[in-house]
């Protein structure tokens, strides 16, 4: 890549900042260029947010309809799946796929909440509903 | 001295060269990367990020931290905590101190990431250099960015000690000896036989067997299943893309070490191997583009066409290691 071929795209995703390459300048050495970004890289990270934020609109939905718990939604929105929950909350996944039922997610102990409200950077409060 | 801030294009190098740098030892970024032989590629099925196969470019977390230290005679002291708040104490102490010190963050529970990039990663590297007086916030020098960034006492505890795979538990390095300039000659030779012996590694998943089993994989992907097959390609490219890679999934900034090295060595060789590498990398953001068109629907998704692609990167990088190894 030469020095002149940098993307130069305004990628969107990289929030105003510029990103660092390595290409050729005309003497031939490689040197660091500044990047406003590629739409390759906005493109697939793009792709990632909103598979992410689908995830969560799609539980919040569920639960509006009670079919699950505001758990699932709010382990979406925070980015996170059940393995990854299960890893940060040192809590077995078979245990925390339970309270993603409503009836039981009502009944869980403030201890339990605030462990996953913690690990997601919520209150409490805010673990308890959807917004 | 006071510490100056500069851009890289990845955190762990970019650390590592900023830290020298201070230490007075002036080491660019790519010769930070190329000599803890920090260059790789690694198709890991088993490893899932949100379901996901882990594909990586490099070397894992700390490998160059860890590298540097013995050719360069450096001395570094890593500690964990227990205790957030015993991390926070400790950190400020060896600030006081007049330290610099590098830290493992969680990129998700950093405020200044934009939120499109804030993901569950948690071996970002950055460094401490200071407070400010009247906010009481740490000074940062987060290498990926072009300006020092500042962060609120709380937010960087939390994005220190998040959980999970890679958990940093509050890990800060900092430099307790004088680096020196190291007898070129004998490091940069050695760090090169020890990447092509990295690339070599006799298992599937690693080096240019690696990125065979990976064409594999995408090229058993199902065309009738568009949204699975996307998201499995998009995130081969954004391990390859994604800030904090130099573009071309580190193959260009190996390059510019090598260039470097054909000048301490004499060694005009190296610099034709440098060549190689640049149009490899070029290969790599090709790659990139054409999955890119795939998953806008902009050309046909076609894994097997992919799957092309990446076999012949894999034959280029063969060749590619065969002479390094030759040259080294």
């Amino acid at each position: 890549m030469l020095d002149n071929e940098v993307p130069q795209e305004g990628n969107a995703t990289l929030g105003g900042h510029s990103k660092a390459v390595y290409a050729r300048g005309a003497d031939g050495k490689l040197h660091m260029v500044k990047s406003a970004g590629w739409e390759v890289e906005e493109i697939v990270t793009r792709q990632a947010v909103d598979d992410l934020n689908r995830l969560a609109a799609d539980a919040r939905q569920r639960v509006l309809a009670g079919q699950t718990s505001a758990l699932e939604y709010h382990m979406h929105k925070a980015r996170m799946d059940v393995p990854m929950l299960a890893q940060t909350t040192g809590l077995f996944q078979w245990r925390i796929r339970r309270h993603f039922r409503p009836d039981i997610f009502a009944g869980l102990s403030d201890a339990l909440l605030a462990r996953y409200a913690g690990v997601m950077g919520v209150s409490v409060e805010q673990l308890k509903k959807v917004d | 001295m006071e510490f100056q801030h500069s851009q890289a294009s990845h955190c762990e190098s970019g650390v590592m060269s900023a830290m020298l740098r201070h230490q007075g030892l002036p080491i660019s970024e790519p010769m930070a990367f190329g000599l803890s032989s920090a260059l790789s590629f690694a198709y890991l099925p088993i490893v899932k990020i949100n379901g996901l196969p882990l594909v990586a470019y490099r070397m894992p977390p700390k490998f160059i931290i860890k590298g540097l230290q013995k050719p360069l005679g450096l001395k570094m002291r890593f500690e964990t905590f227990g205790k957030p708040e015993e991390g926070t104490r400790r950190l400020d102490e060896l600030l006081a101190a007049g330290h610099i010190v590098g830290m493992q963050t969680s990129v998700f529970w950093l405020p200044y990431m934009p939120e499109d990039l804030r993901f569950h990663f948690n071996a970002h590297n950055v460094l401490a250099y200071g407070r400010d007086a009247a906010s009481g916030d740490y000074l940062l020098s987060d290498p990926v960015f072009d300006t020092p960034m500042t962060c609120a006492p709380e937010a960087l505890q939390k994005a220190r000690f998040a959980k999970g795979a890679l958990a940093p538990k509050g890990l800060l390095y900092y430099a307790t000896g004088k680096p020196q300039t190291p007898d070129w000659s004998v490091v940069i030779p050695k760090a090169l036989k020890k990447t092509v012996r990295i690339m070599e590694t006799p298992l599937p998943i690693i080096g240019v067997r690696g990125i065979r089993s990976l064409a594999k994989a995408i090229e058993r992907l199902d065309a009738s299943a568009p949204a699975a097959s996307k998201m499995f390609i998009g995130q081969v490219v954004r391990m390859q893309e994604e800030i904090g890679t130099g573009g071309g999934g580190f193959r260009f900034i190996y390059a510019s070490f090598l260039q470097e090295a054909a000048e301490l060595l004499a060694r005009p060789r190296l610099n034709e191997l440098s060549e190689a590498l640049i149009e490899i990398g070029d290969e790599w953001r090709e790659f990139a583009l054409f999955a890119a068109r795939m998953i806008r629907d902009r050309e046909p998704l076609a894994p097997g066409k992919l799957a092309d692609q990446l076999r012949r990167i894999a034959e280029h990088e063969q060749a590619f290691f065969r002479d390094l190894k030759r040259a080294a």
